[in-house]
């Protein structure tokens, strides 16, 4: 099963175990939107549950808000993560509060879905990974699946889960496992041991970080598809690093984090996401809270460049597995 | 052929500014009764001129005229000047309590008060409204208890929203009144959705949206109109034009645009608009749009048009901007005096009921007023606790909340 398949059935098998929950965005009825995750869902469950929207992310969120205060679970597609500043708003100030300010007599149960990530030449404003202003918000849970199977049991949780849930998927990992070799063939899901999906409902609960990889040398702290160019970075290089898999950023496993880098002594962050103020900071702050004395090396930080994400370089800006490779063996050596 | 001149930019300005003289001779103001009442059913494209005019009830000598008239009792009537008169005697009040210190900030309604207060009385149980800052009419009118609305003011220990939103910031699911945000127009499109939900639903209910003249210029305000006219949402979206938006004149956020109501016209929404300072207009138009929309006959846009007498809030003085006499000369009156001098015409009323009535709403006031004080203000007494302050900001604290409520000492 592909990430696309994966989420589908995440968003079928809610829909037909629960009556209130229904799914919008610009192209997401009739033709299943451009990414195809809603395909075959205004079908099945009619277009008063699947339907499209004016291009206005403004309007589905402001909507989805009002909607859920009512008392149904919309779970909204924004095209492109590039897109959501215009719902930005609606999502600080209204779902992200809403609990809080009405003492939960009003509460918003949304979840909103978003591409994201590069590796598609899409140039700026279909490239960019903006997890870290979601997670400076109070009152926001936010989601980075890195394969089908976490997909759909993240995103059948994040439905259930009774607050505004930020479901970023990262768009280059949709039809395959994507290690940053941008020059080798694609290697199709059909291959990885994550696309097996149980059929029907099942939940990865969030907050849970996954070891992709154990080591002993070092740490790296990755999502997305950043997990599947650490992969790659380890292997080429030979460093015994175990690979931690965040899956949702907020909130954070941060005892799995803690537990591997007093073991291992190292740790390398790695996101595509613009370096300053990114989520690497507080993951590097958190980190030498909780580890100081167990450090023996600085924390390092492999990122997107502080640029806008360019078109004809993006593989110059992408962090592929030869800079993080170099990260590894640099912090191995510190 | 000659040159183009240069371009010009052009700011609106009000009429009058600070010292002039105050001049309404610019707004039209149509005779009482005169505006035709259409089928709730009635096309959009033929009643589009009810956008540009104003449908009023109650003439110069308080009688009730024309087709829009008749829609309450006697009895309803004097209850809906009872409830103006609480929320002004509420309001002087809490402003007074702001002044001593007893609360941060208050926005009182002055002039204002037939609005929320009459559209409430076209609601029925389970509707929802998604107001702004200015429309505690709507809780007056529908029983919601002063105490209630004054511990939330004071931010006291009774306060239902344990401390954590600014005073007036009101909420009352029961009471069919969201959580107010404080930020302009955003609950504009969520009343749509809301009221979408409903009809996906297979509901009786709908929804109500409240915006004031200047946040009509926020996207929000035009996501919530093409949402509306797409999906002809059972939602009747109020705009309250009471002229001023703080400092700024309603010109600068209306542009070209001949009113507000004229807003909805692009997009195929029917668009009413109505003197907000006449309770029984009010009440007349909000049981139109009200009726619409429950017969999935589609969305409403009203413009209310009043005037805002007080400051914008506690911290505003609009002496720094308006004339200080412009309320007086304000062509539509005032909505608690127009409402009375109808009751009087009609034999229902006398100067010393009225009296009477004054005492007894200041009376119910203050011993609510009372009440709440004993359970703390802003800066004394009973208060939200710090441990308040890290719940509910979702349903299960996660752990970095547990750990920084640990390390806050709570």
């Amino acid at each position: 099963m592909t990430m696309i398949e994966a989420i589908r059935g995440a968003m079928d098998v809610s829909m037909e175990r629960d009556d209130n929950v229904v799914v919008f965005g610009e192209d997401a009825g009739y033709f299943g939107g451009v990414f195809r995750c809603t395909s075959g869902l205004q079908r099945k469950y009619g277009a008063s549950r699947c339907f499209d929207t004016p291009i206005s992310e403004l309007g589905i969120v402001g909507a989805a808000i009002g909607m859920a205060a009512y008392g149904l679970k919309p779970c909204v597609e924004v095209q492109f993560a590039d897109y959501v500043y215009p719902a930005y708003d609606q999502i600080v100030s209204e779902a992200a509060r809403l609990r809080y300010r009405s003492n939960g007599e009003f509460t918003c149960p949304i979840v909103v879905r978003m591409p994201t990530g590069g590796g598609i030449f899409g140039g700026q404003t279909h490239s960019q990974s903006p997890e870290a202003l979601f997670t400076h918000v109070a009152g926001l849970k936010v989601v980075v699946p890195s394969n089908p199977r976490d997909a759909k049991g993240l995103l059948i949780a994040s439905i259930e889960d009774p607050d505004p849930v930020i479901f970023l998927e990262p768009k280059r990992l949709y039809n395959g496992p994507f290690d940053g070799h941008h020059d080798r063939p694609v290697t199709p899901w059909s291959k990885h041991e994550l696309s097996e999906t149980p059929d029907g409902h099942y939940v990865t609960p969030l907050g849970k970080a996954a070891i992709r990889r154990q080591g002993q040398a070092l740490t790296v702290l990755a999502y997305g598809t950043m997990v599947y160019v650490a992969e790659a970075a380890a292997a080429e290089t030979g460093v015994d690093a175990e690979i931690i898999d965040l899956r949702t950023l907020l909130p954070l496993d941060l005892e799995t984090i803690v537990a591997s880098v007093r073991k291992t002594g190292r740790c390398v962050i790695v996101h595509e996401a613009t370096l300053t103020s990114g989520f690497g900071a507080e993951l590097a702050a958190l980190v030498q809270e909780a580890c100081f004395f167990h450090l023996e090396a600085p924390i390092a930080r492999i990122t997107g460049w502080d640029t806008p994400y360019p078109h004809a370089q993006e593989w110059d800006y992408f962090p592929g597995p030869a800079r993080v490779g170099r990260a590894l063996l640099a912090t191995l050596e510190a | 052929m000659t040159q183009p001149a240069p371009l010009r930019f052009y700011v609106p300005e009000p009429a009058v500014r600070p010292g002039g003289q105050p001049d309404f001779s610019n707004v039209r103001i149509p005779e009482a009764g005169s505006v035709r009442r259409p089928e709730i059913d009635a096309d959009p494209e033929s009643i589009r001129d009810l956008a540009f005019s104003i449908i009023r009830v109650l003439d110069r000598n308080g009688d009730a005229v024309g087709p829009w008239a008749g829609t309450l009792t006697d009895e309803e009537l004097a209850e809906g000047l009872k409830h103006m008169m609480t929320l002004r005697a509420f309001d002087a009040r809490m402003q007074m309590a702001q002044r001593q210190g007893k609360t941060s900030f208050y926005m009182q309604h002055m002039g204002e008060e037939a609005v929320s207060c009459a559209f409430r009385r076209a609601l029925e149980p389970g509707d929802m409204n998604f107001p702004t800052y200015r429309q505690a009419g709507l809780l007056i009118a529908g029983g919601y208890p002063m105490v209630e609305m004054m511990n939330q003011i004071f931010s006291n220990e009774k306060d239902p929203l344990k401390g954590r939103q600014l005073p007036v910031m009101y909420s009352s699911k029961e009471q069919g009144f969201f959580s107010i945000s404080g930020n302009l127009a955003t609950q504009f499109i969520q009343a749509v959705g809301w009221a979408m939900a409903s009809a996906i639903k297979n509901d009786t209910k709908i929804a109500v949206g409240w915006i004031g003249d200047g946040a009509t210029a926020e996207s929000d305000f035009h996501a919530a109109l093409a949402f509306a006219s797409t999906y002809r949402a059972p939602v009747v979206l109020n705009i309250v034009n009471n002229q001023w938006a703080i400092s700024t004149f309603q010109g600068i956020a209306r542009g070209g645009s001949g009113t507000f109501a004229a807003r909805g016209l692009g997009f195929g929404i029917t668009a009413l608009r109505v003197d907000g300072n006449d309770y029984l207009a009010v009440h007349a138009v909000a049981k139109w749009a009200t009726e619409r929309a429950r017969r999935n006959l589609g969305p409403t846009l009203i413009e209310y048009v009043t005037y805002r007498v007080g400051a914008h809030s506690t911290s505003d003085d609009p002496s720094a901007y308006r004339p200080k006499t412009e309320s007086e000369q304000w062509p539509l009156g005032d909505p608690v005096l127009r409402l009375k001098n109808h009751l009087i015409a009609r034999g229902r009323w006398s100067e010393e009921r009225h009296k009477q009535a004054e005492a007894e709403v200041l009376d119910d006031v203050i011993s609510a007023q009372k009440e709440a004080e004993k359970h703390g203000t802003l800066h004394s007494g009973g208060k939200p606790s710090t441990r308040d302050m890290f719940e509910g900001v979702f349903a299960e604290m996660p752990p970095h909340l547990r750990r920084q409520r640990q390390q806050a000492g709570v």
